[in-house]
């Protein structure tokens, strides 16, 4: 009876032996082999999941860069050739996409997310691999702290605050000494941009009269709605995204709220005046770009963009545009792409002239440039300012 | 008792019986020992062959079977339909996280990696995945209690909203104290928790690797799989089974119950804590959300219900399955969900209904009577 004592171990072996083999059998594929005449970029975007539309511009942005650069003869004679992955917004698929891209795919550089968290998911393995990353359009200022291989092509959240707080208490449109704030708490890039803009704006002489908080994804926003509408603001900050931004606007204006809401790089989607509808009117909120720019550099990436991928470009089209044309140019201005002489090319950017105004890199590795206001008119975001860094 | 293996467990632990208490905790210890050899090997062979993308796969997969086999001990074994699993590991997870974070940041005034394979980081980090699993297996009989009145959809709707009270709570927490701040904290940094909120626990020192994912795993299987076959097991079996029945036969269902959930509970808040170790992993609340639940669900009810080698099987195709599908761009998790679809049509039972692999070849619905007359 003895031979029936390793029947336990034998078993747990055997459960063993199955996990490993299906994993051998889906993990035995050869790691990708990099042909010589080309460079490989990698993206990893939220092309699925609720910001999607997020990951979809900044690709077309950054496809239509790859696609002028490779028509213009690449870099050093070699093809650049993109290669995205989805992250599907989740922390770990992103770490997941952003390992496999520096690993496997052997990208020389990397470009994503727009979402900070998500950034935060990809950046240290970057920092690891010494592989470059730049996020078009994460506004954390905790991104870039990841390290030296780290950088970003937008402004960050307390520039971000400051220029909605000094709009909310200086512009003509507004001049609001009381404002109510409607915040996203489960986003961090809600929260983050919440304390910006109080702390600027109680700086500014200005009182916040209502604190209120939502989940993304809720249907349901008449509790907060009446309680902002109570307190009597002039002005309702919503650091959100579009999803949640359309629905709430929809809501104030059906509960008699009139006063503008204002907002964040967040609310930039085409999506959004779909959402709301006339709602949104009268609604201001600070962006990386206008598309109404009369400079002719935006106005041949707007043709070019709308050549290609047959829509108007969002500002996160503009800031993936840039984000890989400052890439390119970092790479044509060094010799040998490795990812150290790259990363020391990239924190010399000065003076960029991109589509989303003049960029420079500082010594944090974050970009240094304007934010402009639009204000939703039809349904449309329509240019009402620009504000310069440092003012 | 219509399943072989008890039988042959019975047999194992007579024949066992008869040797000297040495021998028979050592073969006791057999499969746990056999495990850690398996991860051991894991972790110093796997990287090297097939490189850090792969490698990480793995080690998704391992924590998706170390949830997911935990998660069957409820949803399999006992029948009650949870479906806040992520709760529960979000929880260990963030508890495992704060205890190696603020520990390492007073010892060693940083939170880097501290001492290499086997070094005090890393029995640091056991530890407080040890104290999450603790945490969380408290929180298990909390939930577990309600479960003696509710059944079913009910049960459900309670576990749900216990997983959505985990998420809003970690969003109400405070900012993370730097490492080099922590020993001059005041009170109204400490409360509430200084977990991140909604921004999730960023700089957490990342330890956890093959080796520890493994070694738990192989733990949590042996675990699995000798309850399922105790008397303990069976009477977890016989609720879910017939209620009125088991309690006819003198089997104590609430005890049953709030024990097949403190159980769950600690090996899904030790996964947690292998998961917000885990690099290129920020955990937050939204973890805590159903959307990762279900995921744990549909593992195991693709498995196969009280099925341990069905769930393992169907954790590890689920969580690499994606990854592989990445050709599909960004049709991959419409393909993912087709197929999800399809193997629901094609085995409504899961992939191994209440069999465990090794038995297959025997004839399911022979009488266990007649074999053991023979």
């Amino acid at each position: 009876m003895t031979h029936f004592r390793f029947q336990g171990p034998r078993r747990i072996i055997a459960v063993m032996v199955a996990a490993a083999m299906s994993l051998a059998m889906t993990g035995c594929q050869e790691s990708g082999s990099t042909a010589s005449d080309e460079i490989l970029i990698g993206h990893f975007a939220s092309l699925t999941g609720s910001e999607a539309t997020f990951g979809q511009s900044t690709d077309n942005g950054i496809k239509l860069a790859v696609d002028e650069i490779n028509e213009a003869g690449g870099i050093h004679g070699k093809k650049v050739r993109l290669v995205t992955l989805d992250d599907k917004g989740d922390a770990r698929e992103a770490g997941t996409a952003v390992t496999r891209l520096v690993t496997k795919d052997g990208v020389v550089a990397v470009l994503g997310e727009v979402a900070s968290k998500l950034s935060l998911a990809g950046a240290p393995i970057c920092q690891e691999n010494g592989v470059p990353m730049i996020s078009p359009s994460s506004t954390n200022p905790k991104v870039t702290k990841v390290g030296d291989m780290i950088f970003r092509v937008c402004f960050i959240d307390p520039f971000q605050g400051a220029v909605c707080a000094r709009f909310a208490r200086e512009s003509d449109r507004i001049k609001a000494t009381k404002a109510a704030i409607l915040t996203d708490q489960a986003s961090p890039y809600s929260v983050g941009l919440q304390e910006e803009f109080e702390k600027a704006f109680t700086a500014m002489g200005g009182t916040i009269v209502s604190k209120q908080t939502y989940n993304a994804g809720d249907q349901d926003f008449s509790a907060q709605l009446t309680a902002i509408r109570g307190a009597d603001p002039e002005v309702v900050f919503v650091p959100g995204y579009y999803t949640d931004v359309g629905n709430i606007a929809i809501q104030a204006r059906t509960l008699g709220l009139t006063k503008p809401l204002l907002g964040g790089d967040g609310w930039d989607s085409v999506k959004l005046g779909e959402i709301a509808g006339a709602n949104i009117n009268g609604c201001f909120y600070s962006n990386h770009y206008s598309h109404e720019d009369p400079n002719p550099k935006v106005q041949d990436f707007i043709r070019k963009y709308a050549e290609r991928h047959k829509q108007t470009p969002d500002g996160l089209a503009a800031l993936g545009y840039d984000a890989a044309r400052i890439l390119f140019e970092a790479m044509q201005r060094t010799p040998n792409v490795d990812g150290k002489s790259l990363a020391a090319e990239l924190s010399k950017t000065s003076g960029f002239e991109g589509v989303t105004g003049k960029i420079s890199i500082d010594a944090e590795r974050n970009a240094v440039k304007s934010a402009v206001i639009l204000e939703m008119k039809d349904g449309n975001p329509t240019y009402v300012s620009t504000i310069q860094p440092g003012e | 008792m219509t399943q072989s293996a008890n039988r042959s467990g019975t047999v194992e632990r007579t024949g066992t019986a008869v040797l000297p208490w040495g021998a028979n905790g050592f073969f006791g210890m057999m499969p746990i020992i056999v495990g850690i050899g398996f991860a051991v090997l894991l972790h110093f062979v796997l990287p090297k062959s097939i490189g850090p993308y792969y490698s990480r796969i793995v080690t998704d997969v391992g924590i998706a079977i170390i949830l997911a086999v935990s998660l069957n001990i409820v949803n399999g074994l006992t029948g009650q339909f949870s479906i806040g699993h992520a709760g529960f590991m979000t929880l260990g997870g963030y508890v495992a996280a704060f205890v190696t974070y603020y520990v390492s940041s007073i010892l060693w005034e940083s939170t880097t990696r501290h001492g290499g394979f086997l070094g005090s980081g890393e029995w640091l980090f056991l530890f407080s995945c040890i104290i999450g699993g603790i945490v969380t297996a408290i929180a298990g009989y909390v939930v577990g209690l309600p479960s003696l009145r509710l059944r079913g959809d009910y049960l459900a709707i309670v576990t749900l909203g216990f997983g959505e009270i985990i998420r809003v709570i970690l969003q109400q927490t405070g900012k993370v104290i730097d490492p080099e701040a922590v020993k001059s904290a005041t009170w109204s940094q400490i409360i509430p928790p200084p977990v991140g909120g909604a921004v999730g626990f960023d700089g957490v020192p990342k330890y956890t690797n093959l080796f520890w994912v493994y070694t738990i795993m192989a733990i949590t299987l042996v675990v699995a799989y000798r309850l399922k076959s105790s008397s303990v097991g069976r009477a977890m079996i016989s609720v879910r089974e017939d209620e009125i029945a088991a309690q006819a036969m003198g089997v104590n269902i609430s005890r049953e119950k709030v024990r097949s959930f403190v159980i769950a509970a600690f090996f899904a808040g030790v996964g947690g804590g292998l998961y917000a170790h885990e690099p290129g992993v920020i955990i937050s609340p939204n973890d805590a959300g159903f959307q990762r639940s279900f995921d744990y669900v549909i593992m195991t009810v693709l498995g196969g219900r009280g099925s341990i080698s069905g769930v393992v099987i169907a954790a590890a195709i689920l969580t690499a399955l994606p990854e592989f599908l990445r050709d599909f761009a960004e049709y991959r998790l419409i393909v993912y969900a087709l197929l999800l679809i399809i193997m629901m049509l094609v085995r409504p039972q899961g992939l191994l209904g209440i069999h465990e692999i090794w038995n297959l070849r025997r004839k399911p619905k022979s009488p266990p009577i007649a074999e053991e007359v023979k």
